[in-house]
């Protein structure tokens, strides 16, 4: 990576950290939780760019926020570090075996069964009366390196950890999809055949992605249970994977930024439309869907990138 | 030596249907085999069993002595042996140096690298020079799904010969291609394979480039082999003329090398 593009990018945390801190805090909020569904989303859109939709992040995202708020409620376990090295490797863990049987397939089928494995966790935990059944429980606030930041303090630090992990992980998925391996997914997207017939397995392609992109969702999950300070079994529920597909959808798969833009305006329009329109908010949310669908099939970002070339002439 | 190619009583049914069966080839180092056959021979079924993409329903596939059945296609491709497709099998929405960027990492670095850029300037000279070697260097910015079809088929054949494999099966690589542009596309294809030395087996329905560029021939009939031998000896076989070839073809034949045809087409039994 050039050292233009690290002062950029260390430039462009620290401005997102400070507009954190001097937005209100409802938006800081927001902020925090647009971060972690958009990093959630790099991985959707990663399987995306390898022909794949998945139904079921959700799945990832439940146990990143679960072992986020089982941690600090039953392990006295607070350290954001541990937590987020203990929730990617849950999120491993299970990709690991699911994707075993996932990967084998392509199309409706890995979209239906991601969904079912997200709604057997979901099954799981609201019967689950030791983690609170449908209601969830609380996650206790997080420390950083032996530092117990007062209950304001609290929500800076996850600011910080989110804008960090954004920045961090999209630059790694930015390197990652310029590289063999990114590029191996768009192969596999186009033409599996050829992929075999060049000597390599398309399955272990297919598995490496997933695996990443279920370690994405622990994080994403990790991020959210920490801001909102409570997880439920929502979290695992087939609509929240839904929304994150919502969000590739809007955002678009052609940058790293893309699923960012995404979420951020996703949230902010969910909320503008929640209150304008409380019972009639998911009409909104769907007119727009369809207007990026039918306008601008490419998601939002597709107007950064027509913009750019334009710029450049 | 054991022969790079060797098939035992291979064959292949689809439910009732016998698509291929009693195929017994053996190919050595560096020959050039047309396989010749009208549509639903069996000709490609025999290649789809050589190369992985169809499992035998009996017999034995060698290469080099070691069976290959049952492996999967990049198995195959690794004991040496790389194809080419009747409809080429491409990466149709990517670039034509960004198909050979990739081809190259899988084919040949075969290590799916995580952070390295793929655009490096030394893949992209290498890249370049394949293109180069192929002739359609003047095409590397173009997406593929804009090309015409002989490119297509040039840059299948390229980025199946990557892997430097020692028996390279051609599934009509002339087919879709305009007839001024075959012998272009087969001359500048063999240059290749034999430069590489590769054992070469290439479908083909056009007699003129089998005779222009095959050794030997082995012409499929209603899934088995009707005749197999010289291309001279084969393509003159009145039996191959009637029954593959559909005309009558002028080819003198050194009378040494007779052979018999294996297939009797059609026999009345106890009538």
């Amino acid at each position: 990576m050039q050292t233009k593009s690290i002062f950029l990018l260390i430039g462009g945390a620290l401005g997102l950290f400070v507009l954190g801190l001097l937005v209100p805090e409802w938006l800081s909020y927001l902020m925090i939780i647009a971060m972690g569904k958009g990093i959630v989303v790099l991985g959707v859109v990663l399987l995306m760019r390898a022909g794949l939709v998945s139904f079921g992040q959700g799945l990832y995202y439940c146990i990143g926020a679960y072992v986020a708020g089982t941690l600090t409620q039953f392990a006295g376990i607070s350290d954001v570090l541990l937590i987020l090295l203990a929730s990617i490797a849950a999120s491993v863990l299970v990709a690991a075996l699911v994707g075993l049987l996932l990967c084998r397939y392509r199309g409706i089928f890995f979209a239906m069964f991601s969904m079912a494995f997200s709604m057997i966790l979901y099954g799981l935990l609201v019967r689950s009366s030791v983690l609170g059944s449908t209601d969830g429980f609380n996650v206790l606030r997080p420390s950083l390196l032996g530092w117990v930041p007062t209950d304001d303090a609290s929500s800076d630090l996850v600011l910080a950890v989110a804008v960090v992990m954004v920045m961090i992980l999209g630059s790694l998925m930015w390197l990652y999809l310029r590289s063999l391996s990114g590029y191996a997914g768009e192969a596999v997207r186009e033409n599996e055949i050829r992929v075999e017939y060049l000597g390599t397995s398309v399955f272990r392609i297919i598995y490496t992605k997933y695996l990443i992109a279920a370690a994405l969702a622990g994080i994403g999950g990790t991020v959210t249970a920490l801001v909102s300070g409570h997880v439920d079994p929502e979290m695992a529920y087939w609509t929240t994977s839904g929304e994150f597909v919502f969000i590739a959808l809007m955002g678009g798969t052609s940058h790293v930024a893309a699923p960012m833009v995404g979420a951020g305006l996703f949230e902010l329009l969910r909320t503008y439309a929640f209150a304008i329109a409380p019972y009639t908010w998911q009409m909104i949310l769907g007119s727009t869907l369809l207007l990026i669908i039918i306008f601008l099939p490419s998601g939002l970002w597709s107007l950064v990138s027509r913009f750019s070339r334009q710029a450049r002439g | 030596m054991s022969a790079l190619l060797e098939t035992r009583n291979l064959e292949r049914s689809f439910g009732a249907v016998t698509a291929a069966v009693d195929i017994n080839v053996s190919i050595n180092a560096g020959e050039v085999v047309g396989v010749i056959g009208s549509n639903g021979a069996g000709k490609t079924t025999f290649i789809n069993m050589v190369t992985g993409y169809l499992k035998p329903s009996a017999g034995e596939i060698l290469v080099d002595g070691r069976s290959i059945v049952g492996l999967q296609p990049r198995a195959v491709v690794r004991a040496g042996v790389g194809r080419s497709f009747q409809v080429a099998q491409l990466f149709p929405e990517l670039s034509v140096l960004d198909n050979v960027l990739v081809a190259l990492g899988l084919s040949v670095d075969r290590k799916l690298t995580l952070l390295r850029p793929l655009h490096s300037q030394k893949r992209r000279r290498k890249a370049l020079e394949i293109l180069a070697e192929y002739e359609i260097a003047g095409h590397a910015d173009e997406v593929v799904a804009t090309l015409p079809q002989g490119v297509r088929k040039l840059l299948d054949i390229a980025m199946a010969m990557l892997s430097s494999p020692r028996l390279m099966l051609l599934d009509e690589p002339t087919s879709g291609v305009a007839i001024e542009d075959k012998f272009a596309l087969m001359e500048t294809v063999m240059n290749r394979v034999r430069k590489s030395n590769a054992a070469t087996l290439f479908v083909e329905h056009d007699m003129d480039v089998v005779q222009r560029y095959a050794d030997r021939v082995l012409a499929f009939y209603d899934g088995r082999i009707l005749a197999d031998g010289t291309t001279a000896k084969v393509l003159s076989d009145p039996k191959v003329q009637e029954l593959v070839v559909g005309h009558h073809l002028d080819i003198e034949v050194d009378s040494a090398d007779a052979y018999e045809s294996t297939v009797v087409p059609m026999e009345v039994r106890n009538a």
